[in-house]
Protein backbone atom coordinates (compact mmCIF):
# COMPACT_ATOMS: atom_id res chain seq x y z
CA UNK A 1 0.00 0.00 0.00
CA UNK A 2 1.95 2.94 -1.21
CA UNK A 3 0.84 6.50 -1.44
CA UNK A 4 2.79 8.94 -3.59
CA UNK A 5 3.02 12.60 -2.62
CA UNK A 6 4.58 15.29 -4.72
CA UNK A 7 5.26 18.62 -3.00
CA UNK A 8 5.99 21.81 -4.94
CA UNK A 9 7.93 19.98 -7.60
CA UNK A 10 9.90 22.03 -10.13
CA UNK A 11 11.88 20.54 -12.98
CA UNK A 12 14.22 22.69 -15.03
CA UNK A 13 16.74 21.88 -17.76
CA UNK A 14 19.09 24.85 -17.70
CA UNK A 15 16.89 27.86 -18.42
CA UNK A 16 13.99 25.77 -19.62
CA UNK A 17 11.34 25.21 -16.99
CA UNK A 18 9.48 22.00 -17.70
CA UNK A 19 7.31 21.44 -14.65
CA UNK A 20 6.18 24.28 -12.46
CA UNK A 21 5.16 23.90 -8.84
CA UNK A 22 3.38 20.57 -9.10
CA UNK A 23 1.74 19.30 -5.91
CA UNK A 24 -0.19 16.04 -5.98
CA UNK A 25 -1.22 13.20 -3.69
CA UNK A 26 -1.94 9.77 -5.11
CA UNK A 27 -3.86 7.38 -2.87
CA UNK A 28 -2.59 3.82 -2.48
CA UNK A 29 -3.83 1.49 -5.22
CA UNK A 30 -5.03 4.37 -7.34
CA UNK A 31 -4.78 4.11 -11.11
CA UNK A 32 -3.57 7.51 -12.29
CA UNK A 33 -3.53 8.55 -15.94
CA UNK A 34 -1.31 11.48 -16.91
CA UNK A 35 -2.51 13.16 -20.07
CA UNK A 36 -1.61 16.28 -21.97
CA UNK A 37 -0.21 17.51 -25.27
CA UNK A 38 3.26 16.51 -26.50
CA UNK A 39 6.06 18.25 -24.64
CA UNK A 40 3.95 19.11 -21.60
CA UNK A 41 6.23 17.25 -19.23
CA UNK A 42 4.06 14.24 -18.43
CA UNK A 43 6.83 11.83 -19.39
CA UNK A 44 9.35 13.91 -17.43
CA UNK A 45 7.05 13.61 -14.42
CA UNK A 46 6.96 9.83 -14.84
CA UNK A 47 10.74 9.70 -15.14
CA UNK A 48 11.01 11.57 -11.87
CA UNK A 49 8.76 8.95 -10.24
CA UNK A 50 11.13 6.37 -11.74
CA UNK A 51 14.19 8.21 -10.33
CA UNK A 52 15.56 8.40 -13.85
CA UNK A 53 15.43 12.18 -13.50
CA UNK A 54 15.92 14.22 -10.35
CA UNK A 55 13.77 17.11 -9.23
CA UNK A 56 15.18 20.63 -9.37
CA UNK A 57 13.14 21.82 -6.40
CA UNK A 58 10.49 20.26 -4.19
CA UNK A 59 10.21 16.68 -3.08
CA UNK A 60 8.62 13.37 -3.94
CA UNK A 61 7.58 11.05 -1.14
CA UNK A 62 6.74 7.40 -1.63
CA UNK A 63 4.97 5.84 1.31
CA UNK A 64 6.09 8.85 3.34
CA UNK A 65 9.78 8.36 2.55
CA UNK A 66 11.79 10.53 0.16
CA UNK A 67 12.08 8.80 -3.22
CA UNK A 68 15.23 6.69 -3.80
CA UNK A 69 17.91 8.31 -5.93
CA UNK A 70 17.98 5.51 -8.48
CA UNK A 71 15.42 3.15 -10.01
CA UNK A 72 14.63 0.18 -7.82
CA UNK A 73 12.52 -2.93 -7.48
CA UNK A 74 9.74 -1.10 -5.63
CA UNK A 75 8.78 0.69 -8.84
CA UNK A 76 8.19 -1.41 -11.95
CA UNK A 77 8.00 0.08 -15.42
CA UNK A 78 6.72 -0.70 -18.90
CA UNK A 79 7.90 1.55 -21.72
CA UNK A 80 6.39 1.89 -25.15
CA UNK A 81 9.37 0.02 -26.65
CA UNK A 82 12.47 -1.90 -25.56
CA UNK A 83 10.85 -3.04 -22.34
CA UNK A 84 11.81 -6.69 -22.72
CA UNK A 85 15.22 -8.23 -23.28
CA UNK A 86 15.69 -9.47 -26.84
CA UNK A 87 18.26 -12.10 -25.89
CA UNK A 88 15.95 -13.96 -23.49
CA UNK A 89 12.93 -16.11 -24.28
CA UNK A 90 9.51 -15.21 -22.91
CA UNK A 91 10.08 -17.53 -19.96
CA UNK A 92 13.65 -16.26 -19.53
CA UNK A 93 12.43 -12.66 -19.44
CA UNK A 94 9.94 -13.34 -16.65
CA UNK A 95 12.23 -15.65 -14.66
CA UNK A 96 14.95 -12.97 -14.88
CA UNK A 97 12.89 -10.82 -12.51
CA UNK A 98 13.15 -13.54 -9.84
CA UNK A 99 16.81 -14.22 -10.62
CA UNK A 100 17.80 -10.59 -10.15
CA UNK A 101 16.18 -10.61 -6.73
CA UNK A 102 17.41 -13.95 -5.43
CA UNK A 103 20.84 -14.49 -7.00
CA UNK A 104 22.97 -11.40 -6.38
CA UNK A 105 26.23 -13.08 -7.42
CA UNK A 106 25.46 -15.19 -10.47
CA UNK A 107 22.19 -13.61 -11.58
CA UNK A 108 20.97 -17.17 -12.22
CA UNK A 109 18.88 -19.67 -10.28
CA UNK A 110 19.47 -23.40 -10.32
CA UNK A 111 17.72 -26.54 -9.16
CA UNK A 112 14.67 -26.33 -6.96
CA UNK A 113 14.70 -22.52 -6.69
CA UNK A 114 14.78 -22.24 -10.46
CA UNK A 115 11.89 -24.68 -10.81
CA UNK A 116 9.88 -22.68 -8.27
CA UNK A 117 10.60 -19.42 -10.12
CA UNK A 118 9.75 -21.04 -13.46
CA UNK A 119 6.48 -22.34 -12.10
CA UNK A 120 5.51 -18.90 -10.86
CA UNK A 121 6.61 -17.37 -14.18
CA UNK A 122 4.60 -19.87 -16.20
CA UNK A 123 1.47 -19.05 -14.19
CA UNK A 124 2.02 -15.37 -14.81
CA UNK A 125 2.68 -15.93 -18.52
CA UNK A 126 -0.58 -17.82 -18.74
CA UNK A 127 -2.39 -15.03 -16.90
CA UNK A 128 -1.25 -12.42 -19.43
CA UNK A 129 -2.29 -14.72 -22.28
CA UNK A 130 1.09 -15.80 -23.58
CA UNK A 131 0.71 -19.52 -22.88
CA UNK A 132 2.41 -21.53 -25.60
CA UNK A 133 4.91 -18.79 -26.40
CA UNK A 134 7.23 -19.51 -23.45
CA UNK A 135 10.19 -20.50 -25.61
CA UNK A 136 9.87 -17.75 -28.22
CA UNK A 137 12.18 -14.76 -28.39
CA UNK A 138 10.54 -11.31 -28.20
CA UNK A 139 11.41 -10.59 -31.84
CA UNK A 140 8.99 -13.38 -32.78
CA UNK A 141 6.14 -11.74 -30.82
CA UNK A 142 3.74 -9.05 -32.02
CA UNK A 143 3.81 -5.63 -30.39
CA UNK A 144 0.82 -6.45 -28.20
CA UNK A 145 2.36 -9.72 -27.03
CA UNK A 146 5.64 -7.96 -26.23
CA UNK A 147 3.76 -5.51 -24.02
CA UNK A 148 1.94 -8.38 -22.30
CA UNK A 149 5.34 -9.93 -21.67
CA UNK A 150 6.66 -6.63 -20.32
CA UNK A 151 3.72 -6.47 -17.92
CA UNK A 152 4.31 -10.04 -16.75
CA UNK A 153 8.00 -9.31 -16.25
CA UNK A 154 7.30 -6.16 -14.24
CA UNK A 155 4.64 -7.82 -12.09
CA UNK A 156 6.82 -10.88 -11.37
CA UNK A 157 8.89 -8.57 -9.15
CA UNK A 158 5.72 -7.46 -7.26
CA UNK A 159 6.34 -3.73 -7.47
CA UNK A 160 4.43 -1.44 -5.15
CA UNK A 161 4.10 1.08 -7.94
CA UNK A 162 3.81 0.32 -11.63
CA UNK A 163 4.80 3.10 -14.02
CA UNK A 164 3.59 2.92 -17.61
CA UNK A 165 5.02 5.20 -20.30
CA UNK A 166 2.54 5.15 -23.19
CA UNK A 167 2.62 1.38 -23.01
CA UNK A 168 -0.17 0.73 -25.48
CA UNK A 169 0.36 3.71 -27.78
CA UNK A 170 1.84 1.69 -30.63
CA UNK A 171 -0.83 -1.01 -30.65
CA UNK A 172 -3.79 -1.18 -32.98
CA UNK A 173 -7.28 -0.65 -31.48
CA UNK A 174 -8.49 -4.26 -31.22
CA UNK A 175 -5.34 -5.44 -29.49
CA UNK A 176 -5.42 -2.36 -27.30
CA UNK A 177 -8.92 -3.18 -26.04
CA UNK A 178 -7.80 -6.70 -25.09
CA UNK A 179 -4.73 -5.47 -23.26
CA UNK A 180 -6.85 -2.87 -21.42
CA UNK A 181 -8.88 -5.73 -19.96
CA UNK A 182 -5.66 -7.43 -18.91
CA UNK A 183 -4.37 -4.22 -17.37
CA UNK A 184 -7.52 -3.77 -15.30
CA UNK A 185 -7.36 -7.39 -14.20
CA UNK A 186 -3.74 -6.99 -13.07
CA UNK A 187 -4.51 -3.75 -11.27
CA UNK A 188 -7.40 -5.44 -9.47
CA UNK A 189 -5.43 -8.50 -8.42
CA UNK A 190 -1.98 -7.06 -7.65
CA UNK A 191 -1.37 -4.77 -4.69
CA UNK A 192 -0.01 -1.82 -6.59
CA UNK A 193 -0.53 1.79 -7.50
CA UNK A 194 -0.41 2.46 -11.24
CA UNK A 195 0.70 5.69 -12.90
CA UNK A 196 0.28 5.73 -16.67
CA UNK A 197 1.27 8.32 -19.22
CA UNK A 198 -0.96 8.28 -22.26
CA UNK A 199 -1.99 10.59 -25.08
CA UNK A 200 -5.20 8.68 -25.56
CA UNK A 201 -8.06 10.19 -23.52
CA UNK A 202 -10.34 7.26 -24.14
CA UNK A 203 -7.69 4.94 -22.75
CA UNK A 204 -7.31 7.19 -19.73
CA UNK A 205 -11.04 7.11 -18.98
CA UNK A 206 -11.26 3.36 -19.65
CA UNK A 207 -8.58 2.45 -17.13
CA UNK A 208 -7.90 5.14 -14.60
CA UNK A 209 -9.48 6.13 -11.30
CA UNK A 210 -8.13 9.63 -11.63
CA UNK A 211 -6.89 11.66 -14.57
CA UNK A 212 -4.33 14.43 -14.30
CA UNK A 213 -4.00 16.73 -17.30
CA UNK A 214 -0.75 18.64 -17.66
CA UNK A 215 -0.66 21.80 -19.72
CA UNK A 216 1.62 24.72 -20.39
CA UNK A 217 -0.60 27.65 -19.74
CA UNK A 218 1.75 30.15 -21.29
CA UNK A 219 2.83 29.02 -24.69
CA UNK A 220 3.88 32.22 -26.47
CA UNK A 221 7.41 31.84 -27.86
CA UNK A 222 8.92 34.48 -25.56
CA UNK A 223 7.25 32.97 -22.50
CA UNK A 224 7.78 29.33 -23.35
CA UNK A 225 11.12 28.79 -21.65
CA UNK A 226 10.28 30.51 -18.39
CA UNK A 227 6.89 28.96 -17.70
CA UNK A 228 6.56 25.22 -17.22
CA UNK A 229 3.57 22.95 -17.30
CA UNK A 230 1.10 22.91 -14.45
CA UNK A 231 -1.92 20.76 -13.68
CA UNK A 232 -4.78 21.93 -15.84
CA UNK A 233 -7.37 19.33 -14.82
CA UNK A 234 -7.62 16.82 -12.02
CA UNK A 235 -10.56 14.52 -12.67
CA UNK A 236 -11.89 11.74 -10.46
CA UNK A 237 -13.41 9.18 -12.75
CA UNK A 238 -17.05 8.47 -12.05
CA UNK A 239 -18.45 5.92 -11.32
CA UNK A 240 -15.66 5.19 -8.88
CA UNK A 241 -13.44 2.26 -9.64
CA UNK A 242 -12.02 0.54 -6.60
CA UNK A 243 -9.06 -1.76 -6.89
CA UNK A 244 -9.86 -5.36 -6.04
CA UNK A 245 -13.54 -4.83 -6.77
CA UNK A 246 -13.87 -5.30 -10.51
CA UNK A 247 -17.30 -4.31 -11.65
CA UNK A 248 -19.17 -7.34 -12.80
CA UNK A 249 -21.50 -5.68 -15.24
CA UNK A 250 -22.06 -1.99 -15.23
CA UNK A 251 -25.61 -0.73 -14.94
CA UNK A 252 -24.68 2.41 -16.79
CA UNK A 253 -22.40 1.39 -19.61
CA UNK A 254 -19.65 3.81 -20.56
CA UNK A 255 -20.12 5.58 -23.84
CA UNK A 256 -17.63 3.26 -25.52
CA UNK A 257 -18.95 0.05 -24.05
CA UNK A 258 -21.10 -2.24 -26.14
CA UNK A 259 -24.78 -1.33 -25.90
CA UNK A 260 -26.97 -3.26 -23.50
CA UNK A 261 -29.39 -5.59 -25.21
CA UNK A 262 -32.58 -4.05 -23.81
CA UNK A 263 -33.97 -0.70 -22.66
CA UNK A 264 -33.86 2.61 -24.47
CA UNK A 265 -30.41 3.66 -25.63
CA UNK A 266 -29.02 7.15 -25.26
CA UNK A 267 -29.78 7.84 -28.90
CA UNK A 268 -33.30 6.52 -28.68
CA UNK A 269 -35.63 9.06 -30.37
CA UNK A 270 -38.25 8.46 -27.66
CA UNK A 271 -35.87 9.85 -25.03
CA UNK A 272 -35.02 12.93 -27.05
CA UNK A 273 -38.62 14.00 -27.46
CA UNK A 274 -39.47 13.35 -23.84
CA UNK B 1 12.35 -2.06 -65.53
CA UNK B 2 14.56 0.00 -63.26
CA UNK B 3 18.01 -1.36 -62.51
CA UNK B 4 17.31 -1.30 -58.75
CA UNK B 5 14.48 -3.81 -59.26
CA UNK B 6 16.40 -6.33 -61.35
CA UNK B 7 17.11 -9.37 -59.18
CA UNK B 8 19.19 -12.30 -60.41
CA UNK B 9 17.72 -15.78 -59.90
CA UNK B 10 19.79 -18.37 -58.05
CA UNK B 11 21.62 -19.72 -61.09
CA UNK B 12 22.49 -16.27 -62.35
CA UNK B 13 23.59 -15.17 -58.88
CA UNK B 14 25.95 -18.14 -58.61
CA UNK B 15 27.31 -17.51 -62.10
CA UNK B 16 27.88 -13.84 -61.31
CA UNK B 17 29.64 -14.73 -58.07
CA UNK B 18 32.00 -17.18 -59.76
CA UNK B 19 32.68 -14.94 -62.74
CA UNK B 20 35.34 -12.64 -61.18
CA UNK B 21 37.26 -15.63 -59.82
CA UNK B 22 37.16 -17.34 -63.20
CA UNK B 23 38.27 -14.16 -64.97
CA UNK B 24 41.27 -13.70 -62.66
CA UNK B 25 42.35 -17.33 -63.13
CA UNK B 26 41.87 -17.05 -66.88
CA UNK B 27 43.93 -13.85 -67.05
CA UNK B 28 46.66 -15.55 -65.03
CA UNK B 29 46.74 -18.68 -67.22
CA UNK B 30 46.86 -16.61 -70.43
CA UNK B 31 49.57 -14.31 -69.09
CA UNK B 32 51.60 -17.21 -67.77
CA UNK B 33 51.35 -19.13 -71.08
CA UNK B 34 52.47 -16.08 -73.03
CA UNK B 35 55.49 -15.41 -70.80
CA UNK B 36 56.50 -19.09 -70.73
CA UNK B 37 56.28 -19.25 -74.54
CA UNK B 38 58.81 -16.41 -74.73
CA UNK B 39 61.04 -17.76 -71.95
CA UNK B 40 60.53 -21.29 -70.59
CA UNK B 41 62.59 -20.38 -67.48
CA UNK B 42 60.36 -17.43 -66.54
CA UNK B 43 59.73 -17.40 -62.78
CA UNK B 44 57.24 -14.54 -62.52
CA UNK B 45 54.06 -16.31 -63.61
CA UNK B 46 54.63 -20.06 -63.24
CA UNK B 47 52.21 -22.40 -64.99
CA UNK B 48 49.41 -24.08 -63.06
CA UNK B 49 51.39 -27.33 -63.39
CA UNK B 50 54.48 -25.98 -61.68
CA UNK B 51 52.29 -24.33 -59.03
CA UNK B 52 50.81 -27.77 -58.37
CA UNK B 53 54.24 -29.32 -58.14
CA UNK B 54 55.33 -26.65 -55.66
CA UNK B 55 52.21 -27.24 -53.55
CA UNK B 56 52.93 -30.98 -53.44
CA UNK B 57 56.49 -30.18 -52.43
CA UNK B 58 55.67 -27.73 -49.61
CA UNK B 59 52.53 -29.38 -48.31
CA UNK B 60 52.94 -33.13 -48.78
CA UNK B 61 56.71 -33.76 -48.90
CA UNK B 62 58.90 -33.75 -45.82
CA UNK B 63 61.58 -31.08 -45.95
CA UNK B 64 64.99 -32.63 -46.69
CA UNK B 65 66.75 -30.68 -43.94
CA UNK B 66 64.26 -30.64 -41.05
CA UNK B 67 61.85 -33.44 -41.94
CA UNK B 68 58.90 -31.02 -41.52
CA UNK B 69 56.02 -30.48 -43.87
CA UNK B 70 56.67 -26.79 -44.40
CA UNK B 71 53.16 -25.52 -45.12
CA UNK B 72 51.71 -27.19 -42.04
CA UNK B 73 54.45 -26.20 -39.60
CA UNK B 74 54.28 -22.64 -40.93
CA UNK B 75 50.49 -22.62 -40.62
CA UNK B 76 50.64 -23.99 -37.10
CA UNK B 77 53.23 -21.41 -35.99
CA UNK B 78 51.27 -18.52 -37.50
CA UNK B 79 47.88 -19.61 -36.20
CA UNK B 80 49.30 -20.08 -32.73
CA UNK B 81 50.44 -16.46 -32.72
CA UNK B 82 47.22 -15.24 -34.28
CA UNK B 83 44.90 -17.11 -31.91
CA UNK B 84 46.91 -16.20 -28.81
CA UNK B 85 46.74 -12.54 -29.82
CA UNK B 86 43.01 -12.73 -30.67
CA UNK B 87 42.27 -14.40 -27.32
CA UNK B 88 44.21 -11.78 -25.35
CA UNK B 89 42.67 -8.90 -27.32
CA UNK B 90 39.15 -10.26 -26.91
CA UNK B 91 39.54 -10.68 -23.16
CA UNK B 92 40.96 -7.18 -22.68
CA UNK B 93 38.45 -5.57 -25.04
CA UNK B 94 35.48 -7.30 -23.45
CA UNK B 95 36.44 -6.22 -19.94
CA UNK B 96 37.41 -2.64 -20.74
CA UNK B 97 34.80 -2.13 -23.46
CA UNK B 98 31.94 -3.16 -21.18
CA UNK B 99 33.32 -1.03 -18.34
CA UNK B 100 33.62 2.05 -20.57
CA UNK B 101 30.21 1.46 -22.08
CA UNK B 102 28.40 0.87 -18.80
CA UNK B 103 30.09 3.11 -16.25
CA UNK B 104 30.30 6.87 -16.83
CA UNK B 105 33.20 7.09 -14.36
CA UNK B 106 35.31 4.61 -16.30
CA UNK B 107 34.28 6.30 -19.54
CA UNK B 108 35.66 9.63 -18.31
CA UNK B 109 38.76 7.82 -17.04
CA UNK B 110 39.67 5.63 -20.04
CA UNK B 111 37.78 6.62 -23.19
CA UNK B 112 40.06 9.55 -24.21
CA UNK B 113 43.14 7.47 -23.44
CA UNK B 114 41.96 4.52 -25.54
CA UNK B 115 40.99 6.88 -28.36
CA UNK B 116 44.51 8.31 -28.32
CA UNK B 117 46.24 4.91 -28.12
CA UNK B 118 44.19 3.58 -31.00
CA UNK B 119 45.78 6.24 -33.22
CA UNK B 120 49.35 5.09 -32.55
CA UNK B 121 50.50 3.22 -35.67
CA UNK B 122 51.25 -0.29 -34.31
CA UNK B 123 53.94 -1.03 -36.88
CA UNK B 124 55.89 1.97 -35.65
CA UNK B 125 55.94 0.28 -32.25
CA UNK B 126 57.38 -2.95 -33.67
CA UNK B 127 61.05 -1.94 -33.17
CA UNK B 128 60.26 -1.03 -29.56
CA UNK B 129 58.58 -4.39 -29.05
CA UNK B 130 61.59 -6.19 -30.54
CA UNK B 131 63.94 -4.24 -28.29
CA UNK B 132 61.88 -4.73 -25.15
CA UNK B 133 60.46 -8.22 -25.63
CA UNK B 134 63.11 -9.78 -27.84
CA UNK B 135 62.59 -11.46 -31.20
CA UNK B 136 60.55 -14.39 -29.85
CA UNK B 137 56.84 -15.11 -29.88
CA UNK B 138 55.97 -12.49 -27.28
CA UNK B 139 56.77 -9.49 -29.48
CA UNK B 140 54.74 -10.86 -32.41
CA UNK B 141 51.72 -11.60 -30.25
CA UNK B 142 52.09 -8.18 -28.64
CA UNK B 143 52.10 -6.45 -32.03
CA UNK B 144 48.84 -8.09 -33.13
CA UNK B 145 47.28 -7.40 -29.73
CA UNK B 146 48.31 -3.74 -29.76
CA UNK B 147 47.07 -3.49 -33.32
CA UNK B 148 43.52 -4.68 -32.81
CA UNK B 149 42.66 -4.23 -29.11
CA UNK B 150 41.99 -0.45 -29.16
CA UNK B 151 39.64 -0.88 -32.10
CA UNK B 152 37.82 -3.73 -30.35
CA UNK B 153 37.53 -1.74 -27.10
CA UNK B 154 36.09 1.29 -28.84
CA UNK B 155 33.70 -0.76 -30.93
CA UNK B 156 32.43 -2.73 -27.93
CA UNK B 157 32.08 0.37 -25.76
CA UNK B 158 29.97 1.94 -28.52
CA UNK B 159 27.81 -1.17 -28.85
CA UNK B 160 27.20 -1.17 -25.08
CA UNK B 161 26.24 2.50 -25.16
CA UNK B 162 23.88 1.73 -28.04
CA UNK B 163 21.82 -0.68 -25.96
CA UNK B 164 18.47 1.07 -25.35
CA UNK B 165 18.41 3.17 -22.17
CA UNK B 166 15.04 1.56 -21.42
CA UNK B 167 16.70 -1.83 -20.95
CA UNK B 168 19.07 -0.52 -18.30
CA UNK B 169 16.24 1.19 -16.43
CA UNK B 170 14.07 -1.89 -16.73
CA UNK B 171 16.83 -4.08 -15.32
CA UNK B 172 17.16 -1.74 -12.35
CA UNK B 173 13.42 -1.87 -11.69
CA UNK B 174 13.79 -5.63 -11.54
CA UNK B 175 16.28 -5.03 -8.74
CA UNK B 176 19.46 -5.73 -10.69
CA UNK B 177 22.81 -4.54 -9.34
CA UNK B 178 25.48 -3.17 -11.70
CA UNK B 179 27.18 -6.57 -11.64
CA UNK B 180 23.95 -8.41 -12.45
CA UNK B 181 23.22 -5.98 -15.28
CA UNK B 182 26.67 -6.61 -16.74
CA UNK B 183 26.23 -10.35 -16.40
CA UNK B 184 22.66 -10.84 -17.56
CA UNK B 185 21.82 -7.84 -19.72
CA UNK B 186 24.98 -6.39 -21.26
CA UNK B 187 27.33 -9.35 -21.76
CA UNK B 188 24.91 -11.69 -23.51
CA UNK B 189 23.85 -8.93 -25.85
CA UNK B 190 27.39 -7.80 -26.56
CA UNK B 191 28.87 -11.22 -27.40
CA UNK B 192 27.30 -11.52 -30.85
CA UNK B 193 28.41 -7.97 -31.58
CA UNK B 194 31.89 -8.91 -30.40
CA UNK B 195 31.94 -11.71 -32.95
CA UNK B 196 31.15 -9.25 -35.71
CA UNK B 197 33.88 -6.91 -34.47
CA UNK B 198 36.32 -9.82 -34.44
CA UNK B 199 35.45 -10.62 -38.04
CA UNK B 200 36.34 -7.08 -39.03
CA UNK B 201 39.64 -7.27 -37.10
CA UNK B 202 40.76 -10.47 -38.84
CA UNK B 203 42.17 -8.45 -41.73
CA UNK B 204 44.33 -6.15 -39.55
CA UNK B 205 45.32 -9.15 -37.37
CA UNK B 206 46.73 -10.99 -40.37
CA UNK B 207 48.43 -7.81 -41.56
CA UNK B 208 50.30 -7.43 -38.28
CA UNK B 209 51.05 -11.16 -38.13
CA UNK B 210 52.67 -11.23 -41.57
CA UNK B 211 54.52 -7.98 -40.88
CA UNK B 212 56.00 -9.28 -37.63
CA UNK B 213 56.96 -12.59 -39.20
CA UNK B 214 58.51 -10.95 -42.22
CA UNK B 215 60.87 -8.87 -40.12
CA UNK B 216 62.15 -11.33 -37.53
CA UNK B 217 61.08 -14.95 -37.35
CA UNK B 218 62.18 -18.49 -38.10
CA UNK B 219 58.81 -19.96 -38.96
CA UNK B 220 55.34 -18.91 -40.06
CA UNK B 221 53.50 -18.09 -43.22
CA UNK B 222 54.83 -14.55 -43.46
CA UNK B 223 58.36 -15.73 -42.76
CA UNK B 224 58.20 -18.28 -45.64
CA UNK B 225 56.87 -15.77 -48.16
CA UNK B 226 59.59 -13.27 -47.40
CA UNK B 227 62.25 -16.03 -47.32
CA UNK B 228 61.52 -17.47 -50.75
CA UNK B 229 61.15 -13.97 -52.20
CA UNK B 230 64.94 -13.98 -52.45
CA UNK B 231 64.73 -16.79 -55.00
CA UNK B 232 61.84 -15.20 -56.87
CA UNK B 233 59.90 -18.38 -55.99
CA UNK B 234 56.50 -17.26 -57.16
CA UNK B 235 55.42 -20.90 -57.27
CA UNK B 236 55.61 -20.93 -53.44
CA UNK B 237 54.51 -17.36 -52.74
CA UNK B 238 51.28 -17.56 -54.72
CA UNK B 239 49.96 -20.73 -53.00
CA UNK B 240 50.90 -19.25 -49.63
CA UNK B 241 48.98 -16.06 -50.33
CA UNK B 242 45.99 -18.07 -51.49
CA UNK B 243 46.24 -20.25 -48.35
CA UNK B 244 46.38 -17.26 -46.00
CA UNK B 245 43.34 -15.79 -47.73
CA UNK B 246 41.54 -19.09 -47.41
CA UNK B 247 42.33 -19.29 -43.69
CA UNK B 248 40.96 -15.80 -43.10
CA UNK B 249 37.80 -16.53 -45.09
CA UNK B 250 37.28 -19.78 -43.18
CA UNK B 251 37.60 -17.95 -39.82
CA UNK B 252 35.17 -15.28 -40.95
CA UNK B 253 32.69 -17.93 -42.04
CA UNK B 254 33.13 -19.87 -38.79
CA UNK B 255 32.46 -16.71 -36.74
CA UNK B 256 29.26 -15.98 -38.65
CA UNK B 257 28.09 -19.55 -38.20
CA UNK B 258 28.99 -19.60 -34.52
CA UNK B 259 27.10 -16.32 -33.96
CA UNK B 260 23.99 -17.68 -35.64
CA UNK B 261 24.21 -20.90 -33.67
CA UNK B 262 24.85 -19.45 -30.24
CA UNK B 263 22.76 -16.28 -30.57
CA UNK B 264 19.71 -17.20 -32.63
CA UNK B 265 17.83 -14.13 -31.34
CA UNK B 266 20.41 -11.69 -32.65
CA UNK B 267 19.52 -11.53 -36.36
CA UNK B 268 15.82 -11.05 -35.66
CA UNK B 269 16.24 -8.54 -32.85
CA UNK B 270 18.43 -6.10 -34.75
Amino acid sequence: MTAISVRHLWKEYGDQIVLEDISLDFAPRAFIALVGPSGCGKTTFLRILLSEESVTRGEVLIGGQPIAREPGADRGVVFQRYSVFPHLTVLGNVVLAAEMGEAPLTGRLFGARRRAAEEEARALIEEVGLKGAEDKYPAALSGGMQQRLALAQAIMRRPKILLLDEPFGALDPGIRADIHQLMLKLWNTCEMTVVMVTHDLKEAFTLATRIIAFERRRNRPEEKARYGATIAKDIEVWPKRIAGQPKTKSVNPGRDDPALPSGPGRDDPALQTA
Amino acid sequence: MRLVNVRPDRGTALFLAILPFALVILAYVLGSAERLALNPDDKLLPSLGSLGEAIVKIAFTADARTGDYLLWTDTLASLERLFSALAISTAIALAIGVLIGMLPVVRSFLAPFVAMVSMVPPLALLPILFIVMGLGEASKIALITIGITPYLIRDLAMRVEELPREQMIKAQTLGASTWQMALRVVLPQILPRLMDALRLSLGPAFLFLIAAEAIASDSGLGYRIFLVRRYLAMDVILPYVAWITLLAVAMDFALVRARRFFFPWFGAAK
